[in-house]
């Protein structure tokens, strides 16, 4: 059977050196290095219309972009919004959220923030409320405030960052905890920097 | 050509009827402002209105025999004629059958907009008759898309759809039409195709790199251009030749930029990839400098990435900055038109690479893998040979398209193209189908004397042939060559390779006669089975000013090398059977 071409095999080629990793960066072959995940907050300002959130959240689904939260929200001009993602990605994964982001049509500017920007989270936290006086003090030791009681249960609100709501909610947790509910991080740069 | 049946009617109506202008008469209207002539369609409920308005004007209408067709047709109409073609469908399955044709825009980055009827606003969400969330479907494969809920602003959103479809990185848009908006009355004329505001193109790439890429390219001793689509789709393929053959740097192309360097220039290493020729690969895997331009480094050119060009450093020029170490890690990032960035590093050229070891390598590598193939007279029909009949008796600015599968390798390797946008497939999606509605597209774009002609699979042609009767209604000039043997051929050559010879679902127990089912539609149809018809066949299906199949029945036994396995190491590419054993 005549099948094929003709010339050297695959082994008796000449051989290049070098090598890339799995991201396409050239490397040292001995040294195989595999660029670690980190996170980042990124900011997006978007035209404020139907379905820029849809649009969002169905580029990050369909590139497989590792995401830990997504908050929404207007902005201080009724035409725009802001989107505050966190992501998880090594560096050229980062990159690339920004940029498929920069892609999207209403999308109007994005910027991954400064690891000192400004970033809040917020919880509210349902709690059975045999011990009132002690829920308020934890509360107040955290900077949250009591929002709502019963004569079953006490919902303290906490604002701060993700660390400050985790402590928080495992030292409430010693009261028996009923419900969580949190959001995402919202962030600003600080002082005159703009964000995004 | 037979005037539509309709054409006597209109024209009385046209005197006595002062149409009220429309959401619909808008669209038109931003059609007719984008210089539009032609529009691929199918009637339908939700899309009436608009088709109603079409009556009223000049823009032809191609009624297609599926919408996918109908994609595929503007698809490629986009292509050739470098402005995007227009589709047109109902909502719901008209919807829904477009969707092949627009992700497979998106994927090659092809002009397109389509236009999709859609049930009235006020039924939208209530599950209505023929309702389908087109915007939410299309979301992920068009660049942009629109909901129209405004008959003042229907026009203008047309008309942003189309200025964004065709600038900066073409790709394809949508615009879903409610029937009331396309109904309801307004005084509102569209104004011309303009982008958003907020829409940004890059043009000049950055200077300081510019000249940082330039030193490096100065200093190569292996420098290779790597030529993408983008070099066809920036008009920017002769530049490319007056850069390359300036400083005397071999190219290389990818499947979407064949035609942007000429394959008969002495530089010409043509295409590289999983079955792109050997020299190619070769040129590809050994470079140290590697000028890429306007290429998203797909997984088919590059194989595993870790062995992909490992000792280049990479110059990546790219009008979509998100493209830039997407897959393979840029130097020299160059984000802009690639017309403009070749002449900016032309610009700062300053001496010639000292490559000439280096060139008389690659043509080494072009005797030592040469794409030769053996044709024995005893043995059935080899495809490449009828390949090579076809160019030869067709000019140079034959447009070529294709479907999908092992006929388009050899369309690829065995036709010598040398001019831009006479070679029209599908790349990324892979289409099957894609070959017959595309040389409709592709033959209404083209000049009336360039020859249109398809070269297409069984596979492949069961998927659309049903657009034959499109062509013979049209009295369009095409040839259709289905290099016939009975399978899905690659899927075959596949199963061989990598399933133990386990032919599952891949082989045809029975196909129709292409012959006789084209004469059946009214085109004309030619059987080549041995050697000594081929001259003649092809000459006589050429030479019939129609639609015309010829059911080419090849060898069933043939494979197509060079062969790359999917990730594997371009450098370690099959020539034939015996080295894939090594792989």
């Amino acid at each position: 059977m005549s099948q094929g071409l003709t010339g050297p095999s695959p082994n008796e080629r000449p051989k290049p050196e070098g090598r890339r990793n799995s991201q396409g960066i050239r490397i040292d072959p001995e040294i195989e290095a595999e660029p670690k995940a980190r996170r980042a907050v990124v900011s997006a300002l978007v035209k404020h219309q139907p379905g820029v959130l849809a649009e969002v959240s169905a580029l990050f689904s369909r590139r497989q972009f590792n995401i830990e939260s997504l908050t929404v929200g207007a902005t201080y001009d009724d035409d725009y919004a802001r989107i505050t993602l966190v992501v998880e990605e090594p560096d050229p994964g980062i990159e690339q959220v920004e940029k498929q982001l920069e892609k999207l049509i209403p999308v109007i500017a994005v910027d991954e923030l400064e690891p000192d920007a400004i970033r809040r989270e917020i919880a509210l936290v349902k709690v059975e409320g045999d011990e009132p006086e002690a829920v308020h003090a934890v509360a107040e030791m955290y900077g949250g405030k009591v929002v709502d009681a019963s004569e079953e249960t006490v919902t303290v609100e906490l604002t701060g960052s993700q660390q400050k709501i985790e402590a928080a909610i495992d030292t409430f947790d010693r009261f028996a905890i009923r419900e969580i509910a949190r959001a995402g991080t919202v962030a600003l740069e600080r002082g005159a920097e703009a964000t995004g | 050509m037979s005037e539509p049946a309709h054409a006597v009617s209109r024209d009385e109506e046209e005197s006595t009827d002062d149409q009220p202008t429309t959401g619909a008469s808008s669209v038109i209207a931003a059609l007719e402002n984008a210089s539009v002539e032609i529009v691929f369609g199918i009637q339908g409920g939700a899309i009436m209105p608009v088709y109603d308005a079409l009556y009223h004007s000049d823009v032809r209408h191609v009624t297609m025999a599926h919408e996918q067709g109908a994609a595929h047709a503007a698809d490629a109409f986009g292509i050739v004629s470098g402005r995007p073609g227009v589709c047109m469908a109902t909502s719901g399955p008209g919807a829904t059958n477009l969707v092949t044709g627009i992700a497979d825009a998106n994927m090659d980055s092809d002009p397109l907009v389509a236009l999709t009827g859609q049930v009235p606003t006020a039924f939208v969400g209530n599950d209505a008759f023929q309702e389908t969330d087109t915007i939410g479907v299309t979301m992920p494969i068009t660049k942009a898309n629109y909901f129209a809920d405004d008959a003042d602003t229907v026009g203008d959103t047309v008309g942003e759809a189309f200025a964004l479809a065709e600038g900066g990185r073409q790709g394809p848009t949508l615009v879903d039409l409610p029937k009331d908006v396309t109904q309801t009355e307004t005084d509102h004329e569209p104004g011309m195709p303009t982008p958003p505001e907020s829409y940004e193109v890059p043009d000049e790439a950055d200077p300081e790199t510019v000249e940082a890429a330039t030193r490096a390219l100065e200093g190569a001793e292996k420098p290779v251009i790597l030529a993408g689509g983008g070099v066809i789709k920036g008009n920017a393929s002769e530049e490319l030749r007056a850069f390359a053959t300036a400083y005397e740097i071999p190219v290389v192309t990818t499947m979407p930029a064949i035609g942007s360097f000429p394959e008969d220039h002495d530089l010409a290493m043509e295409i590289a990839g999983m079955h792109g020729t050997g020299y190619a690969n070769m040129a590809v895997t050994h470079c140290d400098v590697m000028f890429a331009i306007g290429t998203r480094f797909d997984d088919r050119l590059t194989g595993g990435v870790e062995t992909f060009a490992p000792d280049a450093e990479v110059i990546h020029v790219d009008i979509d900055p998100a493209e830039i170490s997407k897959n393979i890690h840029a130097d020299y990032p160059l984000v802009g038109d690639a017309k403009t960035v070749i002449d900016q590093v032309d610009q700062a050229m300053t001496a010639t690479p000292d490559a000439a070891a280096w060139r008389e390598q690659c043509h080494a590598w072009k005797d030592e893998y040469p794409m030769d193939y053996q044709a024995p007279d005893d043995e059935p029909l080899k495809p490449q040979f009828v390949v090579e009949a076809v160019d030869e008796a067709t000019d140079d600015d034959t447009i070529v398209t294709t479907g999908v599968g092992q006929h388009q390798m050899w369309a690829m390797q065995y036709w010598t193209y040398t001019k831009p946008r006479t070679w029209v497939s599908s790349h990324g999606l892979g289409t099957m189908g894609y070959g017959l509605p595309a040389a409709i597209g592709a033959r209404l774009a083209a000049d009336d004397d360039q020859s249109v002609v398809c070269f297409d699979g069984d596979g492949s042609f069961l998927m659309t042939g049903q657009e034959l009767s499109v062509a013979v209604r049209e009295e369009l000039d095409i040839t259709v060559f289905v290099l016939n043997n009975a399978a899905i051929g690659m899927v075959r050559q596949w199963q061989d390779a990598f399933y133990g010879e386990r032919r599952m679902a891949s082989e045809y127990p029975w196909i129709p006669e292409f012959d006789t089912l084209a004469e059946a539609f009214g085109a004309r149809g030619f059987r080549l089975e041995t050697y000594d018809q081929v001259a003649e066949t092809v000459e006589a299906a050429l030479d019939y000013d129609g639609p015309s199949v010829v059911d080419v029945y090849i060898d069933p036994a043939e494979n197509v090398f060079p062969m790359v396995p999917s990730g594997g190491d371009n450098g370690r590419f099959a020539m034939n059977q015996a080295h894939m054993e090594e792989l």
